[in-house]
C-alpha cells in the first residue's frame, strides 16, 4: 500500500465518520464540529487528486468562514431538542423518500459513467504544459469565463441585499455611537486636571 | 546512508520527522524566551522589574512556569462538555504549530515547498479560530463564552482584510510560494526593493490586522482581564492552558514572520553587497515582535462597537480599494514595473 492509497482511505473514512456523525449526533454542536471534520478531510481528498487549490478555498471559505457562522448561531440557540426530534418524526417519510431518490440518480449516474483510459493518467495532473493549478485557475475564469464568473458575483451581490433589506429595521430608542463626534471631542472641554495634595481629598 | 533515507519508506518518514523536530525544538525554545523579552519589555514600560528571579535576570522563568504548568492538576469544570473542553486548547496548539511546515527561514531552507503556501498560512490562521470558539463553549460559564462570541466576531472581520492584503503581494508576485514572493523582492537596492515601500500603507494595515487576528493588545477583547477576567481561558487550568497560551503566542511569531517575508524581503539583507541569510530574517522577527510586545504595552483597549467599526468600514474598503489599485499599477507596469515583479510570467 502506498502512502497516497493510505492517505486515501484515512481521509476517506475521516469524511464518512464525520459526515455520519453530524447526523445522528444530539447535540447541535458537535454536530457542526464534525461538519468541520467532514470539510477537512475533503480537503485532503480535494490535495490528493491534485487539486491543492481548491482545497484552500474549502478551507478557507467553508471551515474558516461558513462554519464559523454556524457554530456561532448553533451555539446561541436554546432549543429542547428532544421536541424537535418528535417534530422531526412526522418529515421522516418524506426525508426517506428524497433519499431514495438521491441514492437512485447517483445509481443512475454511476451507472453510466465512462471511464476513458487516458483520463486515467491525467488525473494527477489535470492541468498540462506545465502551468500550475492557480495559475490555470486565474486563466479560465479570469479571461475565458470571465463575464460568467461576473454574474455569478452580481447574482451573489443581488442576494447580499435581499438579505440585508429582510433583516434591516431601524430602532429609535437605542443609544448610537457617533464616531466623528467622539473624535473631534477637544479634550480641554471635556475633562479637568486638578492636582490633588497627598491625603487629602478634593 | 543518504540513500537510506531518501529512497526507502521507513527511511522517508524518519527524515522527515528529523526535519519537524529540526523547525520545531528552535522554535518552541525560542519561544520561552520571546515570552520572557515579552514580559520584560512590558515591565520596562510601566517601570516596573518584571520577572528577575529565576536564573540571572530572570531569564529561565519561562521554563519555571513549563514544569508549574504540567505538574499542576488539570481541572475540567462540573458542567463542561468534557472531549469539547481537553480538545479546543490542542487544536489551538496543533494550528499553531503546523503553520510553520510552508514558511521558509532561508533560500530553500522550507518543509514543504508547495504552489499555495501562502494560502495554507492564511487557511491555518482562519481555523486559529476554532480553539477559542470551542473552549468558550465547552467551559459552559458566562465569561468564556462572551470572549469566545466576541473572538469569533473579530478573528473573522479582520481576516478578510488580511486576505485582501494578501492579494495585494500576489498580484505583484504573481506566486503563491513563499520563496517566489521573497526572490520578487530582490535586487539592487537592497532595502528599497522589499515590498513595504509598493505597498507602503498596507504593511500597517497587515500589522494591526494581524495583532486582531492574534487577540493582542489594543484588541484582546476576548480575554480582557477588565470585564471578562480572562475570556475563554477562565476555566483552564495547567496544561490546557499551557497549550492556549503556547498556541496564542506562535501565533503572534508567525505573523512577524509574516510580516518579515511579505513586506520585508525575509531572508534578503538591507544593505545591498552584505550576504543574505537565515539571521536577517530571524532580526527582522525580533524586531516585530518588540514591535507587538510595545503595542500591548503602551495601547489601551478598544471598545468592541469602534473595534468592528475599523473592520468593517475602514480597513476592508481601504485594502479593496487598494487590491484594485495595485491591480492597474501592475498591469500598466506604472513607474518601471514598480509593482510587478512577476517571478513567473505573470
Amino acid at each position: 500500500m502506498t502512502p497516497m492509497v493510505l492517505a486515501f482511505y484515512a481521509f476517506a473514512t475521516t469524511t464518512l465518520v464525520g459526515g455520519l456523525m453530524t447526523v445522528i449526533s444530539r447535540n447541535p454542536v458537535h454536530s457542526v464540529l464534525w461538519l468541520i471534520l467532514a470539510f477537512l478531510s475533503s480537503a485532503g481528498l480535494f490535495v490528493l487528486l491534485g487539486a491543492e487549490f481548491i482545497a484552500m478555498l474549502l478551507m478557507i471559505v467553508y471551515v474558516g468562514a461558513v462554519a464559523v457562522l454556524f457554530l456561532f448561531v448553533v451555539m446561541m440557540l436554546d432549543i429542547d431538542f428532544s421536541e424537535l426530534k418528535a417534530e422531526m418524526a412526522k418529515y421522516m417519510p418524506l426525508a426517506l423518500v428524497i433519499g431514495v431518490i438521491l441514492l437512485m440518480q447517483l445509481a443512475i449516474a454511476f451507472g453510466a459513467w465512462g471511464f476513458d483510459e487516458g483520463a486515467q493518467g491525467r488525473l494527477a495532473a489535470p492541468v498540462e504544459g506545465g502551468i500550475q493549478n492557480t495559475a490555470g485557475l486565474g486563466l479560465l475564469i479570469y479571461d475565458k469565463y470571465f463575464i460568467l464568473f461576473q454574474l455569478a458575483g452580481l447574482i451573489l451581490l443581488v442576494a447580499m441585499i435581499g438579505a440585508i433589506v429582510l433583516t434591516l429595521r431601524h430602532r429609535t430608542h437605542i443609544k448610537r455611537q457617533d464616531i466623528l463626534a467622539q473624535m473631534y471631542r477637544d479634550p480641554a472641554k471635556a475633562m479637568e486636571l486638578k492636582d490633588v495634595k497627598p491625603g487629602q481629598g478634593l | 546512508m543518504v540513500e537510506f533515507f531518501t529512497t526507502t519508506n521507513l527511511g522517508i518518514v524518519l527524515l522527515v520527522i528529523g526535519q519537524c523536530l529540526l523547525v520545531l525544538v528552535p522554535l518552541l525554545v525560542a519561544l520561552a524566551f520571546l515570552m520572557y523579552a515579552d514580559r520584560k519589555i512590558w515591565a520596562a514600560v510601566m517601570m516596573r522589574k518584571g520577572p528577575n528571579v529565576v536564573g540571572a535576570f530572570g531569564l529561565l522563568q519561562s521554563f519555571a512556569d513549563f514544569i508549574k504548568y504540567i505538574l499542576k492538576e488539570v481541572v475540567v469544570p462540573a458542567g463542561a462538555d468534557k472531549f469539547v473542553f481537553l480538545m479546543a486548547p490542542m487544536i489551538t496548539f496543533v494550528l499553531a504549530v503546523i503553520a510553520w511546515a510552508v514558511i521558509p527561514f532561508n533560500e530553500g531552507w522550507v518543509l514543504a515547498d508547495i504552489n499555495v503556501a501562502i494560502l495554507y498560512v492564511f487557511a491555518v490562521s482562519s481555523l486559529e479560530v476554532y480553539g477559542v470558539i470551542m473552549g468558550g463553549w465547552a467551559s459552559n460559564s458566562k465569561y468564556p463564552f462572551l470572549g469566545s462570541l466576541r473572538s469569533a466576531a473579530q478573528m473573522i472581520s479582520y481576516e478578510v482584510s488580511i486576505g485582501l492584503i494578501i492579494v495585494g503581494v500576489i498580484i505583484s508576485t504573481g506566486s503563491l510560494n513563499f520563496g517566489e514572493i521573497v526572490a520578487a523582492q530582490d535586487g539592487d537596492y537592497g532595502i528599497f526593493n522589499w515590498y513595504w515601500l509598493p505597498h507602503f500603507p498596507m504593511v500597517f494595515l497587515f500589522f494591526i490586522s494581524a495583532l486582531a487576528e492574534t487577540n493582542r493588545p489594543p484588541f484582546d477583547l476576548p480575554e480582557a482581564e477588565s470585564e471578562l477576567v480572562a475570556g475563554y481561558q477562565v476555566e483552564y487550568s495547567s496544561t490546557p492552558f499551557l497549550l492556549f497560551m503556547i498556541g496564542e503566542l506562535l501565533s503572534v511569531v508567525l505573523m512577524c514572520a509574516l510580516v518579515s517575508l511579505l513586506f520585508f524581503g525575509g531572508w534578503l539583507s538591507p544593505i545591498p553587497g552584505l550576504p543574505d541569510g537565515i539571521m536577517w530574517l530571524v532580526l527582522k522577527m525580533v524586531f516585530f515582535f518588540f514591535i507587538f510586545a510595545m503595542v500591548k504595552a503602551i495601547t489601551p483597549r478598544y471598545r468592541y462597537d469602534q473595534l468592528m467599526r475599523l473592520g468593517w468600514k475602514v480597513f476592508l474598503p481601504f485594502s479593496l480599494a487598494w487590491v484594485v489599485l495595485v491591480a492597474f499599477l501592475a498591469k500598466f507596469e506604472i513607474l518601471g514595473a514598480f509593482w510587478a515583479r512577476y517571478a513567473m510570467g505573470g
